[in-house]
């Protein structure tokens, strides 16, 4: 695995939902649990709402990891959303590992508004993980650059 | 062209400490679109938002970005801001450079270079917002409380004194809860059954409250004003109308080997009975499984004896529909099992008895009529020692890492009653810290000790275990730091609390969050704290987090002043950013019907003109607004691109990943 540049840090894509996750990386805020800051929250109604393409759009425009966050299994404030999610990102992430785009690239995580701690240490895991996969340019776009 | 008003917030130092506050404003007022962009201490202070007023004004803005707290903070505050200065309220969009950023990052230049992405993506966005209006739905003017202990009664009773009207469902055949079981209450030592019961008859005389024992939520449906939930009434073999509450049912029952669920099983009762003798609603009650009629048919002497002709032995459930704007959880909690503490003999030695135990034993009504004796051999016992932080601050995971807050007082309470009582009695009492923080609780902790002379250890017990008439209870005594062992007649167990089991469902069907311990967590620890962060749902009580009575009679005057607050509204505005198709792209395929947990998306069939004067009649989907919660799941599963989401539109969201992405 080539090593990330020190110039090019690795970027990562988070879809936190409104009610679990996003409340819970406010958590991690309020509470100074840090986590790196090439970690970009992006802030969704419902792990549902996260489009297959929103993703290849990611790995188009150059992150090399994307994590969905979603509420519990069971705790879902639309009932249901997280396992739509589940079965959807399922599928997505075994096509994706086809086109290349290594598993571990991908993940879905349950954060729950009381987890904190829980959100700070699965971005450090998932940044971990993705500066040790490397530079991913497996469906990067150069005509997408600007 | 859109014109665009950054407004980048110091939140005092909070932001400003690590994000270079001015190199933001000055980055993003280089963006197109852009033509302001300031920079204030407190952006959501009176001043702040008049600078914000002001420059949609001087500007003619179309748009602002807010990079500052999180959107869950002040979201609301600064669309209200711009409503007022007469641009749409969804024209906002709000760049969390706080929690997201300032709080967790420590170095400057990498902080700042984060803070201006996360301020360029939320231009980006709202370079495709569109302005928004809110529907309006009707409030229905009645407050379901679950659960009618202390915490839902006091929550109900004030409700029903504002004219709105209550419904209380309580599992068990009696409200009360667990307050009912206490003898006496800290600080005041005074009877709990006597300031509790008064309350009790309150609610069964209030015409306002209607209260449903013996009964379970079955489903909710709906949303905030407009909660659809069935009640499982279950039956409970007696018909609660014409039952007089006279109890000769009960003598005459020769099934007397229930365990009695009010003396915390300490003794027996028959298979048909009324809980406690102040029981609201105060009438009788089978159970089913001790019941000889109902389990082989042969008996029937209960119902020979009634004079009003109440029982009925083929009784079933029955589900009740109710409509509501306003749910209160008040839950409460039970004791942890002891089964993974074995070390204290709980299971082995019918003297090791946990507290709530103990407070029965002490009742005048409980199993032993008030006398202090020992449920083996019933002797009076003469040393009795107490352990504090049974499975509370428990790291080791066989307990609860919580403390459970109320053990030290009512500790000190029942060392003090026994000294009172029966000065013969030697007390000690093992604890890993003493925590009284109340009023006048901390003096209460002190006449324990000064005055009743009971004997305090600062230290944990390793075991419990026999040696003749003996309990032998060993411990460490860290002040003295030696190993000591007293030889008690009884050891009482200051079990944690935790959340009534069925918070768990219930919290599911109200799809409000819960914690790792199974509490239900709040809006905001400390802003909205009898909130849940589900609309409609308020928190009354234990179900929150530990609490001794005082607390919980407050938090749930406030739990009720908020349900006030909320039914006291004739219409709610609805979420406004909900789906909607393009009709003229959906093919009527159903997928969004499917997905949808909410019922909100119909199918109607719509003329469309072809043009040359042709029309056809297509099936498309629609949505409707006040039932749409917005979650989104409709837009992905739609397989022609239809559907989408106002505010978190495709486009949108897009743009976003996007503007996340460029480096």
């Amino acid at each position: 695995m080539q090593e990330i540049n020190k110039e090019r840090k690795p970027l990562i894509v988070a879809f936190c939902c409104n009610w679990c996750s996003y409340a819970g990386a406010d958590l991690a805020g309020s509470s100074r649990l840090s986590y790196p800051a090439n970690v970009k929250i992006i802030r969704v109604p419902c792990s549902c709402r996260v489009n297959p393409l929103f993703i290849l759009k990611a790995f188009q425009r150059g992150a090399d990891g994307v994590i969905l966050c979603g509420c519990h299994p069971g705790d879902c404030h639309y009932t249901t959303g997280n396992y739509y999610t589940r079965r959807r990102m399922s599928l997505l992430f075994s096509m994706l590992d086809y086109l290349g785009i290594e598993r571990e690239r991908t993940r879905v995580e349950w954060v729950s508004a009381a987890e904190g701690a829980k959100f700070s240490n699965v971005m450090n895991d998932f940044a971990k993980t993705i500066n040790e996969l490397g530079e991913n340019k497996r469906l990067e776009d150069l005509r997408c650059k600007d | 062209m859109q014109k665009i008003g950054v407004f980048v917030c110091w939140c005092g130092s909070n932001i400003s400490a690590t994000v270079d506050v001015k190199k933001v404003a000055e980055v993003l007022k280089a963006e197109p679109g852009v033509v302001v962009s300031e920079n204030y201490q407190y952006m959501c202070s009176e001043n702040g938002q008049a600078l914000i007023r002001n420059a949609i004004k001087e500007h003619g803005l179309t748009g602002v970005v807010v990079c500052s707290c999180s959107p869950r903070m002040h979201e609301a505050t600064f669309r209200k801001t711009c409503e007022s200065a007469g641009i749409n309220p969804y024209m906002v969009e709000i760049a969390n450079i706080r929690e997201q950023c300032s709080w967790i990052h420590k170095d400057i230049e990498e902080a700042t270079e984060k803070a201006i992405i996360l301020g360029r993506t939320a231009i980006a966005k709202l370079k495709l917002n569109a302005p928004l209006t809110a529907g309006e739905s009707a409030v229905t003017k009645r407050a379901l409380v679950i659960g009618g202990g202390i915490a839902g009664i006091q929550s109900a009773l004030d409700i029903a004194e504002a004219g709105f009207e209550v419904d209380i469902v309580e599992q068990s055949p009696t409200i009360g809860g667990n307050m009912a079981k206490l003898d006496k209450t800290f600080p005041t030592l005074d009877c709990a059954a006597c300031i509790l019961t008064p309350k009790m008859v309150d609610c069964a005389q209030n015409d306002k409250i209607d209260i449903m024992t013996f009964s379970e939520i079955e489903s909710v449906k709906g949303f905030v004003g407009n909660f659809k939930v069935e009640i499982r009434r279950k039956a409970r073999f007696v018909n609660e109308k014409t039952c007089t509450g006279c109890g000769v049912c009960m003598q005459k029952c020769p099934a007397k080997k229930g365990l009695n669920e009010f003396n915390m099983g300490l003794n027996n009762r028959p298979a048909i009975y009324i809980p406690f003798a102040q029981a609201i609603p105060n009438v009788a009650i089978i159970d089913p499984e001790q019941c000889l009629k109902i389990k082989n048919g042969k008996c029937g002497l209960c119902s020979m004896n009634c004079q009003v002709n109440a029982i009925d032995y083929t009784m079933k459930d029955e589900i009740v529909e109710r409509e509501y704007g306003a749910i209160v959880v008040a839950t409460g909690y039970k004791p942890i099992s002891l089964e993974n503490f074995n070390e204290y003999g709980y299971d082995t030695y019918k003297d090791v008895v946990t507290s709530l135990e103990f407070e029965r034993i002490m009742n005048a009504a409980g199993p032993t009529n008030g006398q202090l004796v020992r449920p083996s051999d019933g002797k009076h016992p003469h040393v009795i020692t107490f352990i504090q932080c049974v499975g509370s601050r428990d790291t080791s995971g066989c307990g609860k890492p919580y403390c459970s807050k109320i053990c030290c007082m009512y500790t000190a309470k029942h060392a003090m009653l026994l000294r009172e009582k029966y000065p013969d009695t030697e007390v000690h009492v093992f604890y890993i810290d003493v925590r009284t923080p109340g009023k006048n609780y901390d003096e209460f902790f002190r006449r324990a000790v000064e005055q009743y002379d009971v004997d305090y250890i600062k230290g944990m017990v390793g075991k419990v275990y026999k040696e003749g008439d003996k309990l032998m209870v060993q411990g460490s005594d860290l002040i003295n730091d030696e190993q000591v062992i007293i030889p008690s007649d009884m050891v009482v167990l200051a079990a944690a609390i935790e959340p009534n089991p069925s918070v768990r469902k219930i919290a599911t069907m109200l799809t409000a969050s819960i914690d790792t311990n199974n509490f239900l967590t709040e809006a905001h620890a400390k802003l909205r704290p009898v909130e849940s962060p589900t609309a409609g749902i308020f928190l009354s009580g234990v179900c929150q987090g530990p609490k001794d009575i005082p607390e919980t009679v407050s938090q749930a005057s406030a739990c009720a002043a908020k349900v006030i607050g909320l039914l006291a509204k004739d219409t709610l505005k609805c979420n406004a950013c909900v789906a909607h198709s393009d009709e003229m792209i959906c093919t009527g395929c159903s997928v969004c019907e499917n997905v949808c947990p909410y019922g909100a998306i119909t199918y109607v069939d719509k003329e469309f003109r072809l043009g040359g004067g042709k029309t056809e009649v297509r099936r498309v989907a629609q949505v409707n607004p006040a039932v749409c919660q917005g979650c989104g799941a409709c837009t992905v599963t739609c397989p022609s691109g239809a559907m989408d989401l106002k505010g978190f539109s495709t486009k949108q969201i897009m743009a976003e990943v996007d503007a996340v992405c460029k480096r």
